[in-house]
């Protein structure tokens, strides 16, 4: 296993993007932070830089101001290798936003995702759920 | 002196929705602001004239995760409004209830937030945490923690069944200590006075010339509350105070919205005892053509839906304001003026909800960057460090 | 405030009658008045400086034949909502600008400016708010006769 791949199952730094959502993903994903949920203990902490991150976790439905700094972000600034996880319904497909003026494409069309946690908004539980399914899976394929 | 400028956002890691703020800076002082929005703008006005009435709702209720009852309730109050009609009184009581546990659980996040940016991090971690036992109560009243899906035209969705409530007060009541604690610890640091304290001052005069809201307007002496004005739900059958400090400075909307938890909890508590009996839902099975308005004191200000119905099941119009669209341009007034360290704090005192409104680094003029939005929090953060040692000399 | 809500209603026919399209009355809350678009500035005015009442937002409206614009005002100490209408031509709507009289209308109008096309005029600065660069002119996504001009854009989940 590679330094690098170690480093991101033993301890991803994970860095959240809103590309125009409603919030409540953005603050379960906080309160995966917070005492309750706590997903230091395995690991995870939040990265201050985006140069920094392992796990890139996007919500929001890509509206179209977001659409072009996301691709603009992924591509130049996060560095390889990087798990994107797509959180909530809006990243997912844009959900109810998928007729709207603003959201003409949905997240997966613009950069590649790696997991999808459904839910509007997902309950903590199932985000660390869902990271945890990815290390473990990351970790199988090794 | 050359001037500089100072962008934050649109991606900074504490502000949970993008937007960017630009900072125009001569040495220490901030001399403009320009803020940007858009980066949250899903055109759900023209998104509404596609649903029903009925559907609607839930496309409403996620134009904010935080004050997600805020715009369902203004909405459904217009809806009722284009025909008239007065939901039902068990219906206006829970809807309250639902309504000030939310504004408990966004003050707390708000507490936290501003700890973090201030440098207190205990702060941050304990309103969170605090947070949840309310979460809880709304879970066990409404099956969700946010999102609650609670509103319709017409009434409430689900009800409350009794044997939830004793628990519910329990856990309400188990936040007081915590939250006394936290008026101590905010009311009497004399760290706090110095740090937020004559910082990003609002005139009252500034306040009504921007239509200010919320407990940025009744910071600066504005008092003016939806539930006070316009009496709605069950709000004029419970005794309760409206929050009104004279100064306008950050330290003044802090204590508003302390001092409102103590008020949201009262109520909430009043209404969970006192529920009436009786129907949740009017069943209204059609809107006649006409227009209605309605409007709620959502925690951030008033939340202002306009509706126009044309006889057919969707409305034909349905404009959205929400509270943060008219706080944001006071920053014109309040951040030019004050120092760098201070205009993370003045940015969050307005208590700023982008994704309702729509739907920080330093460059030289030369372009050559300097500081980092990420900069200007650990800018904040060691004034408050300064502050603290000189405190410890004394 | 010491004037009764009868007092405030009757002042404002009495004073602006010559202006004054339609004045429906709806409830005890909720007034809507159609004004000339000329006469918006005064009126606003009056209520905004002299009777002290709250601006809450205005509301573009594409109704299929004109382009409306509701200023929506509060008189909150008699819990009045007076709702004043201009009606504007769809082929060159234009209304003069609330920002000289209300500093708080300045968004407000832009958004409206962005979204419906309606110019305002005086308006110190009618830049895009919203809608990002590659938007293009002239489309505005709150008409009736709105229609996607992304070609690229996907509006079904691919199932």
């Amino acid at each position: 296993m590679s330094v690098t791949m170690r480093a991101l199952l033993k301890s991803p730094w994970v860095f959240h993007l809103s590309t125009g959502s409603c919030n409540n993903c953005d603050i379960e994903v906080l309160d995966c932070l917070t005492p309750r949920f706590d997903i230091e203990r395995f690991g995870m902490r939040l990265a201050a830089s985006i140069r920094h991150a392992d796990v890139l976790l996007v919500t929001g439905s890509c509206n179209r101001k977001s659409m072009i700094r996301v691709k603009r972000i992924y591509e130049e600034q996060v560095p390889k290798p990087c798990v994107v996880v797509a959180i909530g319904e809006c990243a997912m497909s844009r959900g109810m936003f998928i007729h709207s003026y603003n959201c003409p494409q949905p997240l997966d069309r613009i950069i590649p995702v790696n997991v999808y946690i459904p839910g509007c908004p997902p309950k903590p539980e199932a985000i660390i759920a869902g990271v945890v399914k990815l290390i473990n899976k990351v970790k199988a394929s090794i | 002196m050359p001037k500089s400028v100072i962008t934050i956002g649109p991606y900074h890691p504490l502000q949970e929705e993008p937007e960017l703020f630009q900072l125009t800076v001569e040495g220490e002082t901030v001399v403009d602001i320009e803020v940007s929005v858009g980066y949250n703008h899903r055109g759900i006005e023209k998104l509404s004239e596609r649903k029903t009435f009925d559907q609607s709702t839930f496309v409403i209720e996620r134009i904010c995760g935080i004050c997600s009852t805020s715009h369902p309730f203004a909405y459904t109050q217009a809806v009722e409004d284009i025909i008239p009609v007065e939901v039902p009184e068990r219906a206006k009581y829970i809807r309250t209830i639902i309504a000030e546990g939310e504004r408990i659980h966004s003050h707390l996040l708000w507490f936290g937030l501003a700890g973090h940016f201030l440098g207190y991090n205990t702060v941050y971690m304990w309103m969170w945490r605090l947070r949840e036992e309310i979460l809880d109560v709304m879970e066990i009243l409404s099956g969700n923690r946010n999102n609650y899906a609670m509103f319709k035209p017409g009434g409430v969705r689900r009800d409350i069944k009794p044997e939830d409530i004793p628990l519910a007060i329990k856990k309400i009541d188990s936040i007081l200590p915590t939250v006394d604690r936290l008026k101590g610890a905010i009311l009497d640091d004399p760290v706090l006075h110095a740090r937020l304290k004559g910082i990003g001052t609002l005139t009252k005069e500034e306040a009504i010339a921007y239509c200010a809201l919320g407990p940025t307007s009744r910071a600066s002496g504005v008092a003016r509350d939806v539930r006070k004005d316009a009496p709605y739900a069950a709000y004029d059958r419970v005794d309760w105070n409206m929050i009104v400090t004279a100064n306008g400075d950050v330290w003044d909307k802090a204590v508003v919205r302390l001092l409102e938890l103590y008020e949201s909890i009262k109520i909430m508590k009043h209404c969970l005892l006192n529920l009436p009996g009786g129907e949740i839902d009017l069943k209204i099975k059609s809107i006649p053509p006409g227009e209605g308005i309605g409007a709620h004191e959502a925690p951030r200000g008033e939340t202002f839906h306009y509706v126009r119905s044309d006889g057919t099941n969707r409305p034909a119009r349905h404009k959205v304001r929400a509270p943060t669209f008219m706080n944001l341009p006071t920053l014109k007034a309040t951040v030019p003026g004050s120092s760098i360290a201070d205009a993370a704090i003045i940015l969050a005192a307005i208590d700023p909800c982008y994704c309702c409104t729509e739907r920080l680094a330093v460059r030289s003029a030369d372009g050559k960057k300097l500081f980092g939005g990420d900069e200007l929090l650990r800018l904040s953060r060691e004034k408050t460090t300064r502050i603290l040692k000189e405190a410890g000399k004394r | 405030m010491s004037m009764t809500r009868e007092e405030v209603l009757n002042g404002m026919r009495t004073r602006f009658g010559d202006v004054i399209l339609d004045f429906h009355d709806k409830s005890a809350k909720r007034v809507y008045v159609e004004l000339k678009p000329g006469a918006l500035v005064p009126v606003a005015g009056h209520l905004f400086r002299e009777l002290g009442a709250r601006f809450h937002i205005a509301s573009g409206v594409d109704n299929r034949s004109q382009l409306e614009v509701l200023y929506h005002f509060s008189v909150e100490a008699l819990n009045l909502l007076v709702t004043l209408r201009v009606k504007l031509d769809k082929r060159a709507p234009r209304v003069d600008s609330l920002v000289p009289t209300i500093k708080g209308a300045a968004w407000i109008e832009r958004e409206i400016h962005e979204l419906l096309g309606i110019d305002f005029t005086g308006h110190p600065d009618q830049r895009r708010l919203l809608l990002s660069e590659e938007w293009p002119e002239g489309v505005y996504p709150l008409r009736r006769d709105y229609q996607e001009w992304d070609a690229k854009a996907i509006r079904d989940r691919g199932v």
